[in-house]
């Protein structure tokens, strides 16, 4: 009988302990240990959760970085996919305007038969300035032929094979083209040289030359059509001690990044050289 | 057989001058691919068939320029014949041999450029054509004339295998 209240007593003193602590808790008094405890496990959980991550990315780190570099490799290879893509695609545009600037001159200029070609190649030696195109005696193209772009004269055919031919630039030391000046009125001889550049010779002195003066062939000599712009005169060179004065012209077209070319292929050039006394 | 690789060789040479060396041009200066391969071929110790080589470019160089084919022919037979009596004084020193070849290959292949144009007709001065064609030249040409003896050293060993390799 004793041992039983023992152990009733036992039970009810523990029951009351517990049902103590739990009113303390409910009632806020034990938050004090709660926090400490809660501070004290967070704090354990968080000090063994960090060496576990940082083991485990030790341990898993080589295969993310293998996994990373195909990723990046893969990244880089679809970028120069892509970088060769707009390459491709912005030299089409530019074929394609260079291409629409040509058909917008035929059509302003309706007179003339024009054949499209490509510039694919220049004369081997630096002496001489020729370009080779890709249309040839197959397309109807020959010897002698004027070669233009939309913005002005740039030479003529010089050689002809069926699919290609050769054209002799304005620039070429040998090139002599018959200009006329059109404020001055006057036809004078355009040249060219070994370093590209285009002169004005044998311009009497009573001539006047002025700087952005406008040039146009004046088809003269039969070599060219007459009224295609060839350039400006850029600066004069008068002493009166000369003879003649001399200018320096700049022509309209930029000959180093010619691309696409027209063919006149309807001028049919005059060789008036059996006229010519011989002294 | 192999023998037979001067024909695309050169064509290829003439192509890559034509359609990319001479859009590079430093004033008006290119480096002249043709020269280079050809002094290069010429300087091979084992190579037999430099004249052919000459005969063959000056053919292309026909095909290509408005230059003078016979401008071309005298060059190049030139080039082959200095190349080979070089070869022979020095030819314990490849490189330097390239070099003194490609410099009065050079100027000697420009001169007689100069001489047929101005026999042509056009006007160009002496002073000129050395400032702005022919010092760029040389340069560039300096420049290209390693690699390109390099490579046609092994070119030379592939077509004319030494007998110990055969």
């Amino acid at each position: 009988m004793k041992d039983l209240f023992s152990r009733s007593g036992q039970a009810v003193v523990l029951f009351l302990v517990v049902a103590g602590i739990i009113a303390l808790a409910l009632g806020g008094y034990l938050n004090f240990v709660s926090t400490g405890v809660n501070t004290a496990l967070v704090s354990i959980q968080s000090w063994i959760s960090v060496r576990f991550v940082t083991v485990q990315d030790f341990i898993t780190a080589p295969r993310d970085a293998v996994s990373l570099r195909q990723e990046n490799t893969a990244l880089r290879e679809e970028i120069s996919r892509l970088q060769g893509q707009i390459l491709q695609y912005q030299r089409q545009a530019a074929e394609t305007q260079a291409l629409a600037a040509l058909v917008n001159f035929s059509r302003t200029n309706p007179e003339n038969v024009y054949a499209a070609a490509s510039v694919i190649g220049r004369d081997p030696s630096p002496f001489l300035h020729y370009i080779i195109i890709d249309r040839g005696s197959a397309d109807g193209i020959r010897r002698g032929m004027p070669v233009i772009t939309d913005q002005g004269l740039v030479g003529r055919v010089d050689a002809v094979i069926s699919n290609a031919a050769r054209v002799q630039l304005i620039t070429d030391p040998a090139s002599a083209v018959n200009v006329r000046l059109e404020k001055a009125e006057r036809d004078v001889i355009l040249v060219g040289s070994i370093s590209g550049d285009l002169t004005l010779e044998l311009v009497a002195q009573d001539v006047t030359l002025e700087v952005g003066d406008i040039m146009l062939t004046s088809g003269l000599g039969g070599g060219y059509p007459p009224d295609l712009i060839v350039g400006q005169i850029l600066n004069v060179r008068k002493r009166d001690s000369d003879i003649f004065q001399q200018a320096t012209v700049q022509p309209v077209v930029d000959f180093t990044t010619l691309k696409i070319v027209l063919v006149v292929t309807d001028f049919r050039p005059v060789n008036i050289s059996p006229l010519i006394p011989i002294p | 057989m192999r023998k037979l690789v001067v024909f695309p060789l050169l064509m290829l040479v003439f192509i890559i001058q034509s359609a990319v060396a001479s859009r590079m041009s430093l004033l008006s200066g290119a480096v002249d691919l043709p020269l280079l391969f050809l002094v290069a071929w010429a300087l091979q110790e084992r190579v037999e068939m430099a004249w052919t080589w000459a005969l063959v470019a000056a053919l292309y160089a026909a095909f290509f320029s408005a230059l003078s084919p016979l401008a071309y022919l005298a060059g190049y037979l030139l080039l082959v014949g200095l190349a080979r009596y070089i070869q022979r004084q020095v030819w314990q020193l490849p490189i330097l041999a390239m070099f003194t070849v490609s410099f009065i290959g050079t100027l000697l292949m420009h001169l007689i450029a100069f001489a047929a144009l101005r026999f042509y007709g056009s006007p160009m001065t002496l002073e000129d054509t050395l400032a702005l064609i022919t010092l760029p030249t040389l340069f560039l040409n300096f420049l290209a004339a390693i690699p390109v003896h390099s490579l046609m050293r092994d070119l030379a060993v592939w077509v004319f295998p030494s007998e110990e390799f055969v």
